[in-house]
């Protein structure tokens, strides 16, 4: 995982709301082995369709959306494409969780703004913006400078490109007697006709 | 005198190993699911050399990629065939159960979990799939997770997980003739949106709740993520326990009476907060349908679709004409009378055994005046749907009686709407393309699809009844 620290580029803004995982990436190309890259299959049919789509002709590497965004299935595919095709961060107003929680593992940094203030950032684009995620904070292309709120363990796990199963794994004495204690606790929860190991 | 919990807290608490200082908590896992699209969650695994911790825990199911036709015979497709070998080879690997295609028990893993018993109440349930929310209906938290969530849970039976806020959603009152439980969460996701529950837990209550079968539960769970949830649950009761009691899967004997007694003390304690409340009244409920490309599109049958000129705010208004456009409506149109090329009855939201007879019932002595695929959600459905006949129903009125799997919902085994063909479907997302490139989805109740197919237009199931 890239270690985000400092990125700064073009951004390009997405004006519409509830925009899903199926549009990010049709079901299609689920199939396709990771190593090939996902680039291609970023808003595949969006921008086939629509000829003014906001991301014909440019490269970006940040996005500025609309709420809700990467709402729907959880395929972790619209997290590869966007970031197979050099997008570091997505900006909006609110996220589809398991989206979030996808983009976190895969060093795409997703930033929460108020309505007004991503919309008001949306209106300036495209033009380059950039983000400081150690500091928090969002350079706008007037040049005013935004601070935005992080969850301080995403945020290191970003900053320092974390493997997070490493992390967990060096809790292995702490999980094995969580097992134990609930094995009497909750008998039941065992599915019949299996043996715990 | 603890301070009164809820249902999703006493869950949550049971399954804490530990907190985090920054309030990220690690959660045991009591049962994770995985179907072939899992299989960037197996590379990652043995990319990084590691094992899986809980094979026993661990269940697999074809069902994204299973052909609906045809299944003796090899799979055309050589991607599809190797989604198949792929799962099977990971399973083989790893030491972990899987229905196969040729397995009695195979369908849908949403359908399958609770059919097999492996859903119980009170526990943490996960699969790389978003509508693992509808395995909640039964008291469990249960919810849809990325590759990467796959990976840590294959290797450590866990996850790092926030505390979610909490919402309850209350619908009381008794619900009319010919309104199921699909009309009652298109209701719920119309009301508060596509983004209205993010980063909430939905607990659903209320008489009309408690009212519903547990089939009925399933398909309001289900769709929970529609309205943006992390998941949905109902209180386990006695509906639930008489449901499990006797599954493969489930406790037996004197170990099944001690899980009822400690599912007995699951419910939300009286007074219990929840950070969010919202009430709908059943009686209002209507047989409803979408006319977008978002599930909160939902209207009652009756009603008609927007008119962007009516609209003030400039953005919901561009929204509006985008749909419609992408829909071919005219603004303000009637939502009943919208013609429509074909139905799909099925998937993990409305593919049961009590969603198979509804549409049957509307069907029957009658013909479809358009094609459909009716797709069971499970072997044992499907066989327990013959056995009652309802096969010939729907072959008698011209519609094609599939194999069990996700099928038209997502398209992924080649199942696919048109472009432009209009979809009236019994599944979860109208999403832009999800039928397929340029199709056209209208989401509704498996008799609303029914009345569709039997008059070629979208139609208030009551005119047929």
């Amino acid at each position: 995982m890239t270690p985000f620290t400092v990125v700064t580029g073009p951004a390009v803004a997405l004006n519409r709301a509830n925009v899903d995982t199926d549009l990010i990436i049709p079901a299609r190309f689920l199939r396709k082995p990771r190593s090939a890259g996902y680039q291609n299959f970023l808003f595949h049919d969006l921008r086939r369709a629509e000829a003014d789509f906001p991301l014909n002709g440019i490269d970006p590497v940040v996005l500025v959306a609309d709420a809700n965004f990467g709402c729907g299935s959880s395929r972790e595919g619209a997290v590869y494409a966007l970031v197979d095709a050099g997008i570091r961060c997505v900006i909006a107003p609110s996220f589809g969780d398991i989206f979030a929680g996808n983009a976190g593992k895969n060093g795409l940094l997703t930033i929460v703004l108020p309505p007004d203030q991503a919309a008001a950032l949306r209106n300036q684009l495209p033009a380059e913006v950039s983000v400081d995620l150690p500091r928090q904070r969002l350079r706008f292309p007037d040049g005013h400078e935004h601070v935005f709120e992080m969850d301080p363990f995403r945020k290191r796990c970003l900053v320092e490109g974390l493997d997070d199963i490493g992390l967990t794994l060096e809790h292995t004495a702490r999980i094995a007697a969580f097992q134990e204690a609930d094995r009497h606790a909750r008998p039941w929860a065992q599915p019949d006709g299996t043996e715990a190991p | 005198m603890n301070r009164p919990q809820t249902l999703f807290e006493k869950i949550w608490n049971a399954h804490a190993i530990l907190t985090r200082d920054d309030g990220t908590t690690l959660l045991w896992i009591d049962r994770h699911f995985v179907h072939e699209g899992s299989f960037h969650g197996f590379g990652m695994l043995e990319h990084a050399g590691r094992t899986l911790a809980r094979p026993d825990l661990t269940v697999a199911v074809a069902d994204h990629y299973v052909p609906s036709h045809a299944r003796s015979q090899p799979i055309r497709d050589p991607e599809v065939a190797g989604m198949m070998a792929t799962l099977r080879g990971n399973a083989r690997r790893h030491g972990i159960d899987l229905l196969d295609l040729d397995d009695p028990r195979q369908g849908i893993v949403h359908v399958v979990g609770p059919e097999q018993g492996l859903t119980l109440p009170g526990l943490t349930l996960v699969c790389g799939d978003s509508h693992t929310s509808t395995h909640g209906a039964f008291g469990a938290l249960a919810f849809g997770i990325g590759a990467s969530e796959v990976s840590h849970v294959l290797a450590t039976q866990t996850l790092w997980q926030r505390r979610p806020k909490t919402l309850r959603i209350t619908v009381d009152g008794t619900l009319a003739p010919h309104v199921a439980a699909k009309d009652v969460i298109l209701a719920i996701i119309g009301r508060i949106g596509a983004g209205g529950a993010v980063g909430h837990v939905i607990e659903y209550a209320g008489s009309a709740i408690r009212g519903l079968d547990m089939e009925g539960r399933l398909t309001v769970c289900n769709m929970s993520i529609e309205a943006g949830a992390r998941a949905g649950m109902v209180a386990p009761d006695e509906t639930t326990f008489a449901w499990i009691e006797g599954r493969a899967r489930a406790p037996k004997g004197d170990a099944f009476a001690a899980a009822v007694a400690a599912w007995r003390k699951l419910p939300s304690d009286p007074g219990a907060g929840f950070d969010r409340e919202i009430t709908l009244h059943a009686a209002e409920i209507a047989p409803t349908a979408t006319w977008g490309t978002s599930p909160e599109t939902a209207l009652p049958v009756v009603d008609r679709v927007p008119d962007p000129a009516l609209e003030p705010d400039a953005a919901r208004r561009a929204r509006i004409r985008e749909q419609l456009d992408y829909m071919g409506l005219e603004p303000g149109r009637a939502l009943e009378g919208i013609p429509i090329d074909r139905v799909f009855i099925g998937s993990c939201t409305n593919g049961r055994l009590s969603d198979l007879r509804a549409a049957a019932a509307v069907l029957r002595g009658r013909r479809a005046v358009v094609p459909g695929l009716v797709v069971p959600g499970s072997v044992p459905v499907k066989h327990a749907a013959e056995a009652e006949g309802l096969d010939r129903v729907f072959r008698d009125a011209g519609l094609v009686w599939g194999e069990p799997g996700c099928s038209m919902c997502v398209g992924m085994n080649g199942d696919l709407v048109a472009p432009g063909e209009r979809c009236a479907a019994t599944s979860n997302r109208n999403f832009q393309g999800r039928q397929g490139p340029g199709a056209r989805t209208h989401l509704m109740s498996p008799a609303m699809a029914a009345a569709a197919a039997a008059r070629g237009e979208i139609t208030d199931v009551r005119r047929l009844a």
